[in-house]
């Protein structure tokens, strides 16, 4: 029983942190909350989809693909959309949480929820861990939620975009003064948060079937652990997707697997409720929150 | 040698240096001002009578276009004050299960469910944002996303008021006329004293926290208890609807916190024009009747709606009822360069 909390809770914590990653980076970035961001989870997952079932593409194919296109995707709605409501947060959130809706609805109205819609494991097997146990494609989901958060972290720290990313985000004004242009760093924060989103949906969706409401529920778990955290600190993301995923773990197991969505959504607002810059929030976020 | 002609615009005389204020000197300025007052809300009151000639189903879509109005109403009432909602549904849920409960639970009749319901869903809805309220913009939009689910699932996973299948066989309202004109009185009553409120001085300190909440602080003025004020008034209005529909169809359950009570308010406010109370009446009699035109397509109307939403925000910030406005008042003509 502990053991199998313990091994699952950290699953489980892996795969909150790989869904919220994406958000929070968008939003620590550009400051643009993207609330299209189950759309996107969703669109990555029906595009390899099709991209297997009917053009017949190889894996992997289809995973660099879906990752671009979705990462282009992210980056061009900047542009069209983001860039003409650009610092007027009402417009902004209603921009993008409609363009999620759309999105999610829109697959609702094709068809898109039947049995048949689900993506392959990367291999198939288990292996057992102290007694519980495990099949591959949740260790496989734990190695690329390192290998995710190691990336970021190079990334953000040795090249020059991601120089320019952490410029943008510490004072935009300073940034734009030495030469970095926030209209490019925003677009790119923004289609890398898309592509992280597809990295997610890929690496979690096989796990189950592909559902809409999965959306929905995606959009929540980035919110959840992002607040949590602290949006746009990477620490404060993995601890609350720890904290988050234990929770959820611990409930499933002892109360019910009904309550699992409760705990995200009490959490959200619980945190904005008492303690609202998060667990390892700046004093600028409070004052931005507050 | 060619005439050239240039496009003149004149605000009209009769208005005067300010937004409110006018001169009137004659009946025709007065009829200027009145009817397009006037003339929506006799068509209203005209409607329900027209039973015969619309038949049954469009009166039944005023109903609904009428709760819609009355929610974009509240979501423009918090807009004001600068609390932007994603989950209007909540009202509307808090004001349908309680109205359900006292209903069925209690035995009580619609005329004291219906007030009940609707002052208790916006003292709860109060009393639930209370400690939330100092927080700003995404932060207060997220809260308000998340508590209409919360309750759904809370509801689904405890069981409790009916769980899923929710609570069902309540006792219907007494009449047709009644029916019909309670939501248009409402949605009336509610629009018109919106929109007193907000140019009273009272509004004024509600705008005031929307532009520049720590002025209005400065000014030694408690914001937290304007904006609870403002949220117990947008939520009466929200859980009225709330009330009312549940009486309506009999019945209540999940669907009453569904995304559609909170994206189609919001819908409405930003296709008419935030912040006039009659834009996001307007948006709401364009956009329901349109929606249930068509029904047939099933929730393609959601993406239809997240389409319209888009186009206004990118597009047309200004929104529909503005723009109309601003054309009343002026003139338009072509003149000869000299």
């Amino acid at each position: 029983m502990i053991s199998s909390i313990l091994v699952y809770g950290l699953v489980n914590s892996v795969i909150l942190a790989l869904i919220a990653i994406g958000f929070s980076l968008t939003f620590g970035i550009s400051g643009v909350a993207n609330f299209a961001y189950g759309g996107f989870y969703l669109l990555s997952g029906y595009l390899t989809w099709i991209l297997l079932k009917y053009l017949g593409l190889p894996f992997i194919v289809a995973v660099f693909i879906t990752i671009g296109a979705v990462g282009l995707l992210g980056f061009l709605i900047y542009w069209v959309i983001l860039l003409r409501v650009r610092g007027i947060v009402l417009s902004e959130v209603i921009a993008t949480f409609a363009l999620g809706v759309g999105m999610l609805e829109f697959f609702r109205w094709k068809g898109f929820v039947t049995y048949e819609f689900t993506l392959p494991y990367f291999k198939k097997g288990m292996l057992l861990i102290a007694d519980v146990p495990v099949d591959y494609q949740r260790l496989f989901i734990i190695a690329i939620g390192l290998a995710l958060v190691l990336f970021l972290y190079i990334f953000t720290h040795h090249t020059r975009i991601g120089w320019s990313f952490r410029g943008i985000a510490q004072n935009e004004r300073t940034a734009i003064s030495l030469g970095i242009e926030s209209d490019w760093t925003a677009a790119l924060s923004l289609a890398f948060g898309s592509a992280m989103a597809a990295v997610a949906a890929i690496s979690i969706l096989p796990l189950g079937i592909i559902s809409i409401n999965m959306g929905y529920d995606v959009l929540l778990i980035a919110v959840a652990v992002g607040i949590v955290g602290g949006l746009e600190s990477v620490p404060g993301i993995l601890v609350a997707s720890l904290i988050l995923g234990y929770a959820q773990i611990i409930t499933s197991m002892y109360i019910s697997a009904e309550w699992m969505m409760v705990v995200y959504l009490a959490a959200i607002v619980l945190v904005l409720t008492i303690k609202p810059s998060g667990l390892f929030g700046k004093f600028k976020e409070l004052e931005e929150r507050v | 040698m060619t005439v050239r002609y240039r496009k003149e615009r004149l605000d009209r005389g009769i208005k005067a240096r300010c937004e409110d204020m006018f001169a009137l000197s004659s009946y025709r300025e007065i009829l200027y001002l009145l009817l397009p007052r006037v003339l929506p809300v006799i068509a209203l009151l005209c409607f329900p009578l027209l039973k015969g000639v619309v038949g049954l189903y469009w009166e039944k879509v005023l109903v609904i276009t009428c709760a819609i109005a009355l929610l974009s109403l509240s979501w423009d009432l918090m807009a004001s004050v600068g609390l932007v909602s994603l989950g209007q549904a909540l009202f509307f849920g808090a004001g349908a299960y309680l109205t359900g409960f006292l209903n069925k639970s209690l035995g009580w009749p619609y005329f004291l469910t219906i007030p009940f319901g609707t002052v208790g869903g916006a003292l709860f809805c109060t009393f639930l944002l209370l400690p939330v309220l100092r927080l700003r913009g995404v932060y207060f939009a997220i809260v308000t996303l998340t508590l209409p689910l919360l309750f759904t699932r809370f509801i689904e996973a405890s069981k409790i008021l009916g769980g899923n299948a929710g609570i069902s066989s309540l006792s219907p309202l007494p009449h047709l006329w009644f029916e019909l004109y309670v939501p248009v009185l409402a949605l009336l009553i509610c629009l018109f004293s919106f929109r007193r409120l907000i140019n009273e001085d009272y509004g004024l300190v509600l705008q005031g926290i929307r532009d520049n909440d720590l002025a209005v602080m400065s000014g030694a003025i408690n914001i937290y208890k304007f904006k609870a004020q403002a949220v117990f008034i947008a939520g009466m209005a929200g859980a009225f609807a709330g009330a009312f529909m549940t009486h309506y169809y009999q019945f209540v359950g999940m669907p009453a916190f569904a995304l559609d009570y909170s994206i189609l308010p919001l819908t409405c406010a930003v296709l008419g024009g935030v912040g006039t109370f009659a834009g996001p009446t307007v948006g709401a009699f364009i956009l329901v009747p349109l929606s249930e035109a068509l029904r047939a397509f099933g929730t393609l109307r959601v993406v239809f709606y997240s389409a319209i939403l888009i186009i206004c925000v990118v597009g047309l910030p200004e929104g529909i009822f503005h723009y109309i406005q601003r054309k009343y008042h002026q003139f338009e003509r072509m003149v000869e360069v000299g």
